[in-house]
């Protein structure tokens, strides 16, 4: 079926088998790799999307689910070749390692940063609890979640 | 900060981390060459077994398969192993293990390819099979040839495909591309010459892509494509089957000291059980017996190992390799001595521990940096110690508290055995830029980026002036596997040398070029690297390094060095048939983890409130990265030590995938306080050692005392669950005296 989605700001047109999934349709049709699949059982969260704003699992999700949607990855976060605040945070605070789980990992952020502006430790800690990182322990993650808030709210 | 010379010391920026949070950084599972066949592999329906036939000829035919390929299409030896040639690739008359396999499938999509897979019939005659490590001993069992997963969140996976000349060129999650090389060339008969291996950064390995994963049967897949690419990504279920674990160990220990608490003996016995295959079985256990008695003198020891072969899934690498199992023990042991002889836990190991000169139970002579006492002392100095009895005595209603310690220890490096080498480049291109050419893999704990940051302060240059080609047999130099702790430590020390000599080339050169301007001599003495530059610090003169590039050729463009790690070279008495690999190591990192928790009298379940890390692993080029190899080990060690069970009955994994197998979350890792000793080691790059492994050596004991001391009793093997918790805070009726 063909179906029609913002990609990252742009009108999307695709012929697809329905029952693709969206991480595939991502990865192997439209190139963007930096979604990643880790366990592709919706466990990980390392395929982490923005639908509507919202954070969704991409290896739970058909093709058909994304029509009519507004679908950001991790590529269409960075705005005019500048850093999203939550990914110059990741750099700035030591939150990446091997940075699999980065990309889920920050749109998850963005998502719980939209939802709640002024999280504190824990909100974070329970906020990103669906996305699993192997490397970091968390910390500089929670760190780097904490300031990009900060800095979302204007303080310095 | 990226307009600033790099300087060892500083928290430089990790050059990697710009493309980690785009999504631009391409790892292997993200290579997708255009017209690719996607592979995949038969598993066998049994531990063990014969087999008796293959019958490809279905999946053959079916629409949208390539090629289906049995051991039969293999003209090398068919045997994989780093030192044991003892794995099939493919496998011939028998299979060993759940994750062995049997025939490779090419396919044109992965749907098809998974129905093709369905489509192999094999018939086995199966064979009695054998799980239990000490069963495997007994003289009736039978005769097989003659845990824990790391998790890295980028399962197995590479591409390959022949050049024209028939090359074949490799992209795999790798952490020892050179080594790979060589076995790809034993078990399929492909010349090393044809082969070439690159590795791009990884998401992750831990040991567990120490060695051929995918690669060999890509190599395989690639010769039998039709010319196409080829592509293999495990899936999650797969790479738990077949990937390698930790060694699941039985440990028995007896220790005595005398009335002043003096340690004075140690009798102690370690069986691993390294599943079907030897992977590096040998060489865990050789390190488990090496930190089999820690970081303290104990005169007489006894300390017996042994590997065994079963029908479980294999064992490998697996940071700490070996490590991890002896320190398990032996803290624990060494806090119920103290506790039974009435000592202190950190007194009596301040009485034992070993100081530079002094010889471990396993005749280690320490010649380098001894950094135990350091850690100790500090942690007996820290709040957290001091006053652990109010803060234990303040626990909110049907909690228990607890705090335990562990002193612990780590070898650096390969060891005596197999040359610990290293081979750095550098090149200053013709635009002025310099190029480090990165022989090792780095798996995300950012040693490719501290090797930009020493190149950058011994040349005075930016991040913005500087790149990286990542390991790559055709373009760097043969420098080891990403492992052993050994990463910064071994290149680290050849890349000094190979940027110390482009640097005196650079002045050299320039002072050249000075001399024509001035019209009179200009000495190097005279001349400053600055970013982009070199400076006439008199007259404050500026060349920019394109000019000075422009009176060199290509090899003059470029340094190399090679850098061979000194050994130890006692030769302590083994028994005669240990495979001494690593043993024994010359330097070693040291680390005191403290823990305070609290566990629910109700349900058992701990929650671990303060995690401090007192960690000697030298001096420390990048603090930051210092620190996420700190607080990384302790989040794994704290997964294996509560969360992380490795469940295999009769062989079959139960605990297969994310669901089943409980990874910590970012609610389950405290803060962790990371305080360094960095003590001066003469051997290392800027007097550091490595601090990869030592980190997760000290998670499991030191909750484990933490919890004898809320339990008063011992729970005899992990992990350390709710239920086990629970079930020894009822037996001894903790909960009723609360």
């Amino acid at each position: 079926m063909k179906i029609n989605f913002l990609l990252n700001g742009k009108e999307t047109e695709i012929e697809i088998e329905p029952d693709r999934r969206v991480i595939d349709l991502l990865r192997e049709e439209c190139g963007l790799t930096g979604s990643k699949e880790c366990c592709g059982a919706g466990e990980c969260g390392a395929c982490t999307i923005l639908v509507d704003g919202e954070s969704r699992l991409s290896c739970l999700m058909l093709a058909a689910q994304l029509e009519g949607r507004e679908v950001i990855t991790i590529e269409g976060l960075a705005k005019d070749g500048c850093f999203h605040v939550v990914q110059q945070a990741f750099v700035d605070y030591g939150a990446v390692q091997c940075g699999f789980c980065t990309p889920g990992m920050i749109l998850a952020a963005v998502d719980l940063l939209r939802r709640n502006p002024t999280p504190s430790r824990e909100q974070i800690r329970e906020g990103i609890s669906g996305n699993i990182c192997r490397c970091t322990g968390y910390q500089k993650i929670v760190d780097a979640v904490y300031f990009a808030s900060l800095a979302l709210q204007g303080v310095n | 900060m990226l307009r600033e010379p790099l300087t060892v010391g500083m928290n430089a920026p990790r050059a990697d981390a710009f493309t980690k949070v785009t999504g631009k950084e391409q790892y292997a599972a993200d290579y997708y060459p255009p017209n690719l066949l996607w592979c995949g592999v038969k598993r066998p329906s049994y531990a063990h077994a014969l087999i008796r036939s293959i019958d490809i000829s279905r999946a053959k035919e079916m629409p949208g398969v390539a090629a289906v390929l049995t051991h039969k299409d293999i003209s090398g030896s068919n045997r994989l192993g780093i030192l044991e040639k003892d794995q099939p690739v493919l496998a011939e008359d028998t299979v060993r293990h759940y994750g062995d396999s049997i025939a490779l499938v090419l396919a044109e999509s992965r749907y098809t390819l998974q129905q093709a897979l369905e489509l192999i019939s094999v018939e086995y005659e199966p064979l009695p099979a054998v799980f239990d490590p000490e069963a495997a001993m007994l003289e009736d069992a039978p005769v097989l040839h003659p845990g824990r997963k790391h998790a890295f969140l980028e399962t197995e996976a590479g591409v390959a495909w022949l050049e024209d000349d028939g090359a074949l060129v490799i992209v795999a999650s790798t952490q020892t591309p050179f080594r790979d090389r060589t076995e790809i060339s034993h078990a399929l008969g492909i010349p090393s010459c044809r082969i070439r291996v690159i590795a791009p950064y990884l998401g992750g390995g831990f040991g567990g892509k120490d060695g051929i994963t995918v690669q060999a049967f890509l190599a395989l897949a690639a010769q039998h494509s039709g010319g196409r690419p080829v592509k293999m990504w495990y899936s999650r279920e797969e790479s738990f089957l077949a990937g390698t674990k930790r060694h699941p160990a039985i440990l028995k220990y007896s220790l005595g000291c005398d009335q002043e608490g003096i340690l004075h003996a140690l009798d102690c016995r370690i069986v691993m059980d390294t599943g079907a295959y030897a992977s590096l079985g040998c060489e865990v256990l050789a390190l488990a017996m090496e930190h089999a008695g820690g970081p303290y003198r104990i005169p007489h020891a006894s300390i017996e190992g042994i590997a065994v072969y079963t029908n479980n899934p294999v064992a490998g690498a697996f940071r700490g390799f070996g490590a991890p199992q002896a320190h398990a023990a032996i803290e624990q042991v060494i806090d119920e001595l103290a506790r039974i002889a009435g000592f202190d836990p950190l007194e009596f190991r301040l009485k034992n521990a070993v100081s530079r000169g002094d010889t471990t139970p396993s005749g280690v002579t320490l010649t380098q940096s001894t950094g135990i006492l350091a850690c100790l002392e500090t942690a007996r100095d820290s709040a957290a110690w001091r006053e652990r009895e109010r803060w234990e005595s303040l626990a909110p209603p049907f909690k228990k508290r607890g705090t335990g310690i562990a002193a612990i220890n780590h070898g650096i490096g390969y060891g005596p055995v197999i040359p610990d080498n290293a081979n750095a480049k550098i090149e200053l291109t013709g635009e002025g830029r310099l190029i480090i050419y990165a022989g090792v893999s780095d798996m995300g704990q950012g040693n490719a980026a501290t090797y930009l940051q020493i190149a950058g302060d011994i040349l005075s240059q930016t991040l913005d002036n500087m790149e990286l080609v990542l390991p790559d047999t055709a373009q760097t130099l043969p420098s080891g596997s990403s492992s052993a702790s050994r990463t910064t430590f071994t290149f680290g020390n050849a890349l000094i040398g190979a940027a110390q000599a482009l640097r005196k080339r650079i002045l050299e050169r320039a002072s050249l070029l000075f001399t024509y301007q001035f019209f009179e001599h200009v000495r190097a003495e005279d001349l400053g690297l600055v970013p982009g530059h070199v400076r006439h610090i008199p007259t404050g003169r500026e060349i920019h390094l394109s000019f000075v590039s422009t009176t060199m050729d290509q090899s003059e463009r470029t340094a190399a060095n090679s850098y061979t790690c000194p050994v130890n070279r006692q030769k302590p008495p083994t028994g005669g048939s240990l495979r001494i690999h690593g043993y024994p190591h010359r330097v070693y990192s040291f680390g005191v983890n403290l823990v305070r928790l609290e566990a629910d009298i109700l349900t058992g379940e701990v929650t671990v409130c303060d995690f401090i890390a007192f960690t000697d692993a030298g001096r420390i080029i990048n603090p930051e990265l210092f620190d996420q190899q700190v607080h990384g080990g302790i989040a794994q060690g704290l997964g294996y030590t509560l969360f992380e069970d490795f469940l295999v009955s009769e062989g079959r994994i139960l605990t297969g995938d994310f669901g089943a197998y409980i990874l910590p979350t970012a609610l389950d890792i405290p803060d962790i306080q990371s305080i360094a000793i960095p003590l001066q080691e003469e051997d290392g790059p800027y007097g550091m050692k490595g601090v990869g492994e030592i980190t997760i050596n000290g998670a499991f004991p030191a909750v484990a005392n933490a919890l004898a001391r809320v339990c008063k009793t011992r729970i005899s093997s992990g992990p350390l669950t709710a239920e086990k918790v629970l079930a020894a805070i009822s037996r001894n009726e903790v909960g009723k005296n609360r």
